[in-house]
């Protein structure tokens, strides 16, 4: 165990013993009577050690030793540490080696209520000015892209493409089959009472072309592919390949956020299309298994409810949508910190906003198609 | 903390070979590691070494052989035992790799959090003392990405030492620092074999620092997929025959 003893044989000098084993497990040694005794009216002018008796040591000692060092400096008393072992006061030495520089420690302080709205709002600012921003140099790759004149490698969009495309396909299928067997569960349910089941078919086709279709695949594809792009392009960002991009000349806008949106652009209509003709799919399994309907009827009142406006509006807003998302994924990344945590953040937020977006333009759709009387 | 006593081997290789799949790196691999041993491993870029250093601490499975710590088997331990056996091993990644989302305190006091029964103000006492014996007095609250590389190299080192460990592996210490950062790291690496008896296995090819601290070392030879060369540094120098490794011992002079 730990031994420390304290003797002030000689009036002037402060004898510490040190004895016992001193390990870390055995937990660390206090000061306090030390500093008591350097604390009295008649203080000691040196402190010396006596370490004869001391067995296994490691951190926990120079701990104590760097604590009764400071105690030292602080009451101008004289330490000799000539009495510690050599490997110790080397150690010790090595510890205090390095003055601490100045301003260098943090000041942890509160910061006040108005000081923080302050903070706050110029925070505010900030992002509006960087949002504004980055819109600004969309719109100019957008530009560049319209003139043909954009610089991106085709064969990264193909890849693009391919990852927010085919390889989406199995978890479009499984949600969007099951929207189909919700909505026309529930509706077959309500609908029945009223001898009314056939027109579950027209239900489940309206508003999965109208509405669901382009909704689900969304709200998918924000999870999926938009936190996919923050989580890369904020990565990106940490291991200074966004900075080599930048010194190469490349526009980071034009090079990695256009193929990017561009990829969903393309593909959110055709996800849409697939996910309106499975949710439809997942209706009639409905209608056949439970009202006892036939396909051939199922699909003829599908075929007479749905009009190809319907189906044509739904795929352009999923192409609105898969741009929303594709931004909000690239620009979260491109915000990102520098830490592993940051990366985690940016992806988290790109989620969020791609929702909030996304459910954003679905209200603006739905008040100007009713007021187009589409 | 163990007083160094000559030739104890610590570590133990025996025929290991390393390979990615089918690609081997590096075959029949035998050499050991005395206690108190600065022990270099050296070789040219993509020689293994890294990997070498891997398969020392059970982050890479050899694809043959064995590596020993004292007298029992590190490659075939189970987990349980492995953990007990890192426990005295201490690594300083090639760039830190500290934890980015913790303060230096927390980096190093994670270990002592975790593995003795310290307070937190204790923690922070001993993650303080840590600190400043690599210079770093006073940065407990920066986060990893607020101080330079040198600095994050440096408190990766404190986080190593955290609980006291007899061996401490080094990645490439060197890399990425100026050449003054570079020798304090040196000698600070003797001071703990000095002062705390600790064993150092450094991966390095910079040549300054294998001469300054090395007192036994391996040469991986990447075409012959072998160690061609074992022994001091300075002694390998004196008297190797082997053109590749007085080549690389001397930065391609004197053939």
């Amino acid at each position: 165990m730990i031994q420390v003893a304290i003797d002030r044989a000689e009036n002037d000098v402060l004898l510490i013993r040190l004895a016992g084993q001193w390990e870390l497990r055995h937990g660390l040694a206090s000061t306090d009577a030390v500093e008591s005794e350097l604390n009295q009216k008649r203080r000691p002018s040196r402190i010396a050690f006596d370490t004869r008796e001391l067995g296994r040591w490691d951190t926990s000692i120079l701990v104590f030793l760097a604590a009764v060092v400071d105690a030292c400096r602080e009451r101008g008393v004289v330490l000799d540490s000539t009495g510690l072992p050599a490997g110790l006061h080397n150690l010790l030495g090595l510890a205090e080696a390095v003055r601490e520089p100045a301003g260098a420690r943090k000041e942890l302080r509160e910061s006040g209520f108005l000081e923080r709205i302050g903070d706050h709002s110029l925070g505010l600012i900030a992002a509006v000015e960087e949002t504004l921003s980055f819109i600004g140099n969309m719109s100019v790759a957008c530009v560049q892209f319209v003139r043909m004149r954009a610089r991106y490698r085709a064969s990264d969009l193909f890849l693009l493409i391919q990852r927010c495309g085919v390889e989406a396909l199995p978890i479009v299928t499984l949600i969007s089959f099951l929207v189909g067997v919700i909505l026309a569960f529930i509706s077959a349910v309500q609908l029945r009472q009223f001898g009314a089941q056939l027109y579950v078919a027209d239900l489940v086709g309206v508003a999965m072309t109208r509405e669901m279709g382009a909704l689900m695949s969304a709200i998918l594809m924000a999870g999926r592919t938009g936190a996919a792009f923050a989580a890369e392009l904020g990565t990106m960002k940490v291991t200074q390949e966004l900075d080599a991009f930048t010194t190469a000349g490349f526009s980071i806008v034009e090079y990695l956020v256009l193929p990017r949106v561009l990829a969903l652009v393309l593909m959110m209509p055709l996800l849409c299309l697939y996910a309106d003709f499975v949710g439809v799919l997942g209706g009639a399994v409905i209608g056949v298994g439970m009202l006892d309907l036939s396909w051939t009827t199922y699909v003829q009142e599908t075929a007479r409810a749905v009009r190809l406006g319907d189906t044509a509006g739904g795929l352009f807003k999923s192409a609105v949508y898969g741009g929303l998302i594709a931004t909000a994924g690239c620009w979260r990344g491109l915000q990102s910190g520098s830490s592993a945590s940051d990366v985690g953040r940016s992806a988290t937020s790109a989620v969020v906003t791609s929702m909030i977006v996304v459910v954003a333009a679905c209200g603006v759709f739905a008040f100007l198609f009713y007021e187009l009387g589409l | 903390m163990a007083t160094a006593d000559g030739a104890t081997p610590y570590i133990s290789v025996r025929d290991l070979t390393m390979a990615y799949g089918s690609h081997v790196l590096m075959r029949d691999m035998t050499f050991s590691v005395n206690q108190g041993d600065v022990f270099v491993i050296m070789g040219a870029s993509g020689s293994g070494k890294s990997t070498l250093l891997r398969h020392l601490i059970g982050l890479n499975q050899p694809a043959h052989g064995s590596v020993y710590y004292r007298a029992e088997n590190f490659t075939s331990a189970d987990p349980s035992q492995r953990e007990r056996i890192l426990r005295n091993v201490g690594i300083l990644f090639q760039g830190g790799a500290l934890w980015s989302a913790m303060t230096l305190s927390e980096n190093v006091g994670l270990l002592l959090e975790e593995y003795t029964d310290l307070t937190p103000a204790q923690i922070r006492q001993v993650a303080a003392l840590k600190l400043a014996l690599v210079g770093l007095r006073g940065f407990e609250d920066y986060y990893p990405s607020e101080i330079s590389g040198g600095m994050q190299k440096r408190a990766g080192l404190a986080r190593a030492m955290a609980l006291d460990p007899d061996i401490l592996f080094f990645d490439e210490p060197s890399a990425g620092l100026d050449p003054i950062s570079a020798r304090r790291l040196d000698e600070l690496i003797l001071q703990l074999r000095d002062s705390l008896g600790i064993t150092a296995v450094v991966v390095s090819h910079d040549l300054a620092s294998i001469f300054a601290i090395g007192t036994n070392s391996v040469y991986l030879d990447v075409s012959s997929q072998a160690i061609t060369a074992s022994g001091p540094p300075a002694e390998l120098l004196a008297r190797t025959e082997d053109s590749i490794l007085r080549s690389f011992l001397t930065r391609g002079g004197n053939p």
